[in-house]
């Protein structure tokens, strides 16, 4: 019930109760948007907008600067992982001579 | 899908497992025993069984799957409220597929269904209001419950009723909050726990910043976490690296979904429609104050609980189900007496074993090969 899912505001269908039709993959469906228009926002500057969808509301954007920047860290994990792995590799075969 | 597949990447994973690794000596509580992290929502305790997250990670680190389950929570006495409800005559009930199979002390929404009423499974509080349009001439009551993440489409479906002037329309209130809950849980002696895996929806509606208690007062460190196999494990290496720096905060690793002030509109729908309960009984962890919500009296006519009679009956937990015991952590759900024997999903006993969120049933469909090593 509480995890939701990544849909895309296609279309306004209604903007007096301010209903949207998301795309959740593929399947359209139609979302009250009102958690997420700002304030003296057009209606239909929303198309585009990624939104997580619940039980038929629109909860959130999705921030993709900061979806950016997680996986940046994650990147830079793994990366720093590979060299670490490089150096133990390294040191094994040094050890071995 | 926006940022699913992206938080799914194996190479990333082992590169966190590998980093956990090699945190998880230097922790100093981990010294002599396990290190214990609660995940508060059962979306993570979900997504924990359904990647096999809790095998991978270190022996030393225990996951304690915490009462965040809405469904697990709900007492006999509230299932057999809404029963009644949807058998009193012209009653359409309609409700959240999860709370079909929650055994009040008679029977269950589902039972109550074979039994000739009319109870509806519905995607949304919107559908439940659009099925009272279509049917003027019946009483339309929708099941509500769930934490902060549901509570605003709940809150917004009461308004735009009341602006439509829809009067065949009531909704049976069983929300509850975190915060209380979480503080009941600090509160409680016989539990141990070092850190939080903050709830990653809840917190897009409340914000960050209603946990900063818990780690001022509490001393505790929370990190509000994603769904995803990644946003998991990334929020375990916050958890650790905060330990092993000797700090102790409220960090944000679901910073893409949360943001710190939480979402306006959503918290202003819900003041507006609901105050809280002085106390709500929750299943396995008895009465917990101000845990839950009602409606406010201006919105009165469409609260099913003042509009229609209900027992309104407490009733105990079977004797037998431990839910409460496994609910804080203190034994694993296979610990249980009658697990995967007297209760299953399909005979359920607890609800923990109802919902797919539910540790109970997270190990039953998930749990094999962990359980087996253990008896
Ligand atoms: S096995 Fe059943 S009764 Fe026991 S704790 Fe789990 S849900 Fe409750």
């Amino acid at each position: 019930m509480c995890l939701g899912i990544p849909g895309q505001i296609v279309e306004i269908s209604d903007a007096e109760k301010r209903l949207a039709i998301v795309d959740v993959t593929g399947v359209k469906r139609e979302v009250n948007v009102a958690c997420i228009q700002r304030e003296g926002e057009p209606l239909d500057e929303m198309i585009g907008v990624w939104t997580l969808v619940h039980v038929g509301f629109a909860m959130s954007r999705i921030d993709e600067e900061e979806a950016a920047k997680t996986l940046e860290v994650l990147q830079m994990l793994g990366e720093a992982q590979e060299e670490l792995a490089a150096m133990k590799a390294g040191d094994a075969s040094v050890a071995a001579e | 899908m926006k940022y699913v597949d992206e938080f799914r990447d194996p190479q990333k994973a082992r590169a966190l497992l590998a980093e956990i690794e090699s945190l998880i000596d230097q922790v100093p509580a981990c010294q002599d025993r396990p290190l214990y992290l609660m995940e508060v929502c059962g979306g993570h305790t979900h997504s924990i069984f359904k990647y096999g997250i809790e095998n991978l990670l270190p022996k030393k680190i225990e996951l304690v799957h915490g009462p965040g389950c809405p469904v697990c929570v709900l007492p006999m006495g509230r299932v057999d409220d809404c029963v009644a409800l949807a058998e009193i005559p012209g009653v359409i009930l309609c409700t959240f597929g999860d709370a079909m199979r929650v055994p009040g002390s008679k029977k269950s929404l589902m039972q109550a269904k074979a039994d000739g009423a009319d109870v509806r499974m519905v995607y949304s509080p919107l559908d439940a209001l659009e099925i009272a349009r279509r049917n003027p001439d019946r009483e339309v009551v929708f099941f509500g419950l769930g934490f902060e993440t549901t509570m605003p489409s709940t809150a917004l479906t009461v308004l735009q009723a009341e602006q439509e002037g829809i009067e065949n329309f009531s909704l049976f209130c069983n929300h509850i909050t975190i915060i209380p809950t979480i503080k009941a849980i600090l509160d409680s002696p016989d539990l141990q726990i070092d850190g939080f895996l903050g709830p990653g929806h809840v917190s897009m509606v409340i914000g960050s910043a209603p946990y900063e208690f818990i780690s001022a007062h509490y001393k505790r460190p929370l990190v509000v976490a994603g769904f995803e196999p990644l946003d998991i494990l990334h929020s375990i290496w916050m958890l650790l690296k905060q330990m092993v720096e000797g700090r102790c905060e409220v960090e944000n690793q679901y910073n893409r979904i949360v943001p710190k002030e939480g979402n306006g509109p959503a918290l202003g729908a819900i003041a507006q429609v609901f105050e809280l309960r002085e106390f709500f009984e929750w299943r396995g962890l008895g009465s917990i104050d101000h845990s839950g919500v009602k409606i406010r009296d201006a919105y009165a006519r469409f609260d099913a609980e003042q509009k229609f009679a209900v027992p309104a009956v407490k009733i105990a937990d079977p004797k037998a189900c431990q839910c409460g015991e496994v609910l804080k952590g203190v034994i694993k759900p296979w610990q249980c007496k009658v697990f995967g024997r007297a209760c299953t999903p399909e005979t359920p006993l607890g609800a923990l074993m109802v919902s797919s969120e539910g540790a109970c049933a997270a190990y039953y469909q998930y749990g094999g090969i962990e359980m087996e090593a253990a008896e």
